[in-house]
């Protein structure tokens, strides 16, 4: 007899249900950090592809 | 190296070093050269789709052959020397320091050259895996798994004798790039050698495609989007004269990018034989992908707000918006074509090759072309030769990329629709696959000029480039200077994601454990579970001879245009039978699924002809359907079968876990020879005479056997 269907592994549910909470609750810490992050920081690190000679400043 | 040591106004001592241009310019001249070989190996594949002459008659330039040649050089030499020269460039500026090691620097360029080289000559042997985008052979995957770890070790050498405490954003994508590429390339290559050229993969059928479009889709996403992505972040802030839009973004769209890219790799497979909770496990993260996609894409394009009037006059920044631009219509078309309704209609159709080319022509092409009209003057210390003639690159080759897709897309939707299209009485309306080809034959002839005008482009740009490198003097080595980075301060506290990009090692590991998820929660239950594949007790191994034929089928590479994977829908089962299930394929080292249908597919073509419709088909294919566009393979009549590597053949497929018995695999050779004959005797009563040694037979014998395991009454 031909099986027509693959049948599901027992619970392999739980596997996407796993990864989604993973990646959910890594994103919301992520977004709350940045967002708390400091300007200074920020705007030290946004400026790192300018060499000391080149253009140092906030964006227009 | 001589260091200087002098004072700052605040008393810092600085050092003073150089950075290494000339491997820059090395990689440089590479992305060119290799560029222009990829793009002329394509446009004579697509030449080939209208005018199946143009292959020579010689099996080294036929299209089987040619488009993984294609394939493999616009993306590892075209696009992988781009992002060579782009990050050697950029990390060091980046680092405040020289590359880690001159001699990893040049082990690096000249081993990835080699590998270049080696794909060149093997890949129109017909020596592949099949696996697409993977076809090189063990050894060469050895090579580039020994080159990419010189490449890492430079990497983060550099990073670990940086003056510059944090690590920008770019450099981020080159680290995740770096570890993740290392990962899927050792996993998706596990073989077990036959020969010095020949292996079989360890994975077979349903699994093997899983892993490999795992593969194949996170070699889109961390060989031609990741770099590319660094690249930008460091080139298009540098050429508009200005910081990235938003840093803030940047972080998160680097960590939802990377978590989110590794998962999404079963989009590949929707609808085929693959277990249904990995199809939906792909098709929610690919649908996910969006977000972080067009997160980086407008973190680019704001990057030029209140500077758009300089694109009007900057060729670079041009190029870079129309990449950029490109990557975002690629990155919200890929989560759509992701939907399995979507897909059903788009997937084996021109509608993924225009898609793929978008990203491509558009996002990598430009990308490496505003990067060069960047970087040449720059390390010549000079000025763009003309920027007439790099404007003249810009629209032509943009003209040429919509050439290119439109009529894809044309061809895609009209050959899908005519696939599925019912006449009123239920029949298929276009039984005849050929009518469903022939139709959209004018559109490939507009998407063979567009590629053109894309490749002439190319020239305009290359003597532009060698002109202003003619007016300017190459910079062999800069000096720059900056404060040694104070060892052991201890800085505590401060924002998380800071305190990571002080520590280079831990952010590496860190993104590989994020990439790693995705992988694992991916593959164990495949692996863990015996029952996710179930056997089908009528499904036996192949024979020697079909094996043989089969290794005929990967050599010639016939299944870059015939699938083996027919999908559960009446349009496919009308036209090709049953569809195709997973039990079946449990001996397919590797799996044949094909991701194109230029051709029928062929999951059940035993039977359906006579021995001798194959024979003279192969031959001379438009006697047995005129007007296909199928090449013929007059060498499959000239060559023997290699009767003497069967044995060593058979045992390592038992190694595989094929159920060869020692007996079978002793008798091998004449178990061959005797199916062979049968073959050659059918042959002859139809008139037509062949040694039972020659390539041919093994071939038809393969043909003659698909799908013919399991018989369905309908």
């Amino acid at each position: 007899m031909i099986k027509n269907y693959l049948s599901d592994i027992e619970g392999v549910s739980i596997y996407p249900i796993i990864s989604l909470s993973i990646f959910f609750i890594f994103f919301v810490l992520l977004a709350i950090f940045v967002f708390k992050s400091d300007k200074k920081y920020i705007t030290h690190m946004e400026n790192l592809p300018f060499g000391d000679s080149e253009r140092k400043g906030s964006k227009a | 190296m001589d260091i200087n040591v002098t004072t700052d106004k605040s008393g810092e001592s600085l050092e003073g070093f150089h950075y290494d241009n000339k491997i820059v310019k090395a990689f440089l001249i590479a992305t060119v050269v290799f560029g222009i070989v990829g793009m002329l190996a394509g446009l004579t594949a697509s030449i080939q789709l209208f005018f199946p002459a143009a292959n020579f008659n010689l099996p080294y330039t036929t299209f089987g052959r040619m488009r993984p040649l294609h394939t493999n050089a616009v993306i590892f030499a075209f696009v992988g020397n781009g992002m060579f020269a782009g990050i050697y460039y950029s990390l060091q500026r980046l680092s405040k320091a020289p590359m880690f090691s001159k001699t990893l620097s040049w082990l690096h360029f000249w081993g990835w050259q080699l590998i270049i080289v080696a794909a060149a000559i093997t890949l129109p042997l017909g020596l592949t895996t099949s696996k697409e985008y993977a076809e090189l052979e063990w050894p060469i995957d050895i090579a580039i798994a020994l080159v990419w770890v010189i490449f890492t070790a430079n990497l983060i050498g550099t990073l670990i004798k940086r003056r510059e405490r944090h690590m920008y954003v770019a450099i981020w994508f080159y680290l995740a790039t770096a570890v993740t590429i290392a990962l899927l390339h050792i996993v998706n290559s596990l073989a077990i050698p036959v020969t010095l050229f020949k292996s079989y993969t360890l994975f077979a059928g349903v699994q093997d495609a899983l892993v490999q479009w795992w593969y194949g889709h996170n070699a889109v996403a961390f060989f031609l989007t990741t770099p590319i992505l660094g690249l930008m972040y460091y080139f298009l802030p540098k050429a508009a004269n200005r910081p990235v839009y938003s840093y803030k973004l940047s972080i998160i769209h680097f960590w939802s990018l990377i978590f989110i890219y590794i998962w999404a790799g079963p989009h590949h497979l929707l609808y085929t034989a693959l277990p249904d909770w990995a199809q939906s496990l792909g098709v929610a993260f690919s649908i996910m992908l969006l977000a972080p996609s067009w997160g980086g894409m407008l973190n680019g394009l704001l990057t030029l707000r209140g500077a758009w009037d300089r694109v009007r006059e900057d060729p670079v920044l041009k190029f870079f918006v129309v990449a950029v631009t490109a990557y975002g219509m690629a990155t919200f078309e890929g989560p759509m074509l992701s939907l399995k309704n979507v897909n059903a209609i788009s997937h084996y159709t021109d509608w993924t090759v225009a898609h793929v080319h978008v990203g491509a022509l558009g996002w990598n092409g430009f990308m490496i072309f505003g990067m060069l009209y960047y970087l040449i003057p720059k390390m010549w210390k000079t000025k763009l030769y003309s920027t007439k003639l790099a404007n003249a690159h810009f629209w032509i080759a943009t003209l040429g990329i919509l050439f290119y897709a439109l009529p894809m897309y044309w061809a895609g939707f009209t050959q899908s629709l005519m696939w599925k299209e019912f006449d009123t009485d239920g029949f298929l309306a276009y039984p005849n696959f050929l009518e469903t080809v022939t139709q959209i034959l004018p559109m490939y002839v507009m998407r063979t000029i567009g590629g053109t005008m894309y490749l002439i482009g190319t020239f305009v740009m290359v003597y532009n480039l060698i002109k202003t490198a003619g007016n300017g003097v190459f910079q062999e080595e800069e000096y720059a200077e900056a404060a040694a980075l104070k060892k052991k301060v201890k800085i505590t506290g401060g924002h998380w994601h800071a305190i990571l990009e002080r520590k280079p090692v831990l952010f590496t590991v860190l993104s590989f454990v994020a990439v790693l998820i995705g992988g694992v929660v991916e593959f164990v239950p495949t692996w863990i579970v015996d029952s996710n594949v179930p056997t089908i007790s009528s499904v036996q191994p192949y024979t020697p001879l079909e094996l043989e034929g089969r290794d005929i089928y990967i050599k010639e590479g016939c299944n870059n245009c015939h699938s083996q994977m027919i999908r559960p829908f009446r349009s496919e089962t009308e036209r090709y039978g049953e569809y195709t299930k997973a039990g079946e394929l449990v001996y397919d080292h590797p799996h044949l699924f094909g991701s194109k249908r230029t051709g029928p597919d062929l999951q059940r073509e035993g039977g359906k002809y006579p021995n001798s419709w194959h024979y003279n088909h192969m031959l001379d294919p438009s006697s047995m359907s005129p007007g296909s566009i199928m090449p013929a393979y007059p060498w499959l009549f000239d060559n023997d079968v290699d009767t003497e590597l069967i044995e060593d053949k058979l045992a390592a497929m038992q190694t595989l876990g094929v159920p060869y018995s020692d007996k079978e695999i002793e008798n091998a050779t004449s178990t061959m020879l005797e199916q062979a004959e049968l073959i050659s005797q059918d042959l002859a009563e139809g008139g037509i005479e062949v040694s039972e040694a020659k390539e041919i037979v093994a071939l038809i014998a393969y043909l003659q056997r698909l799908g013919t395991d399991i018989k369905v009454n309908r």
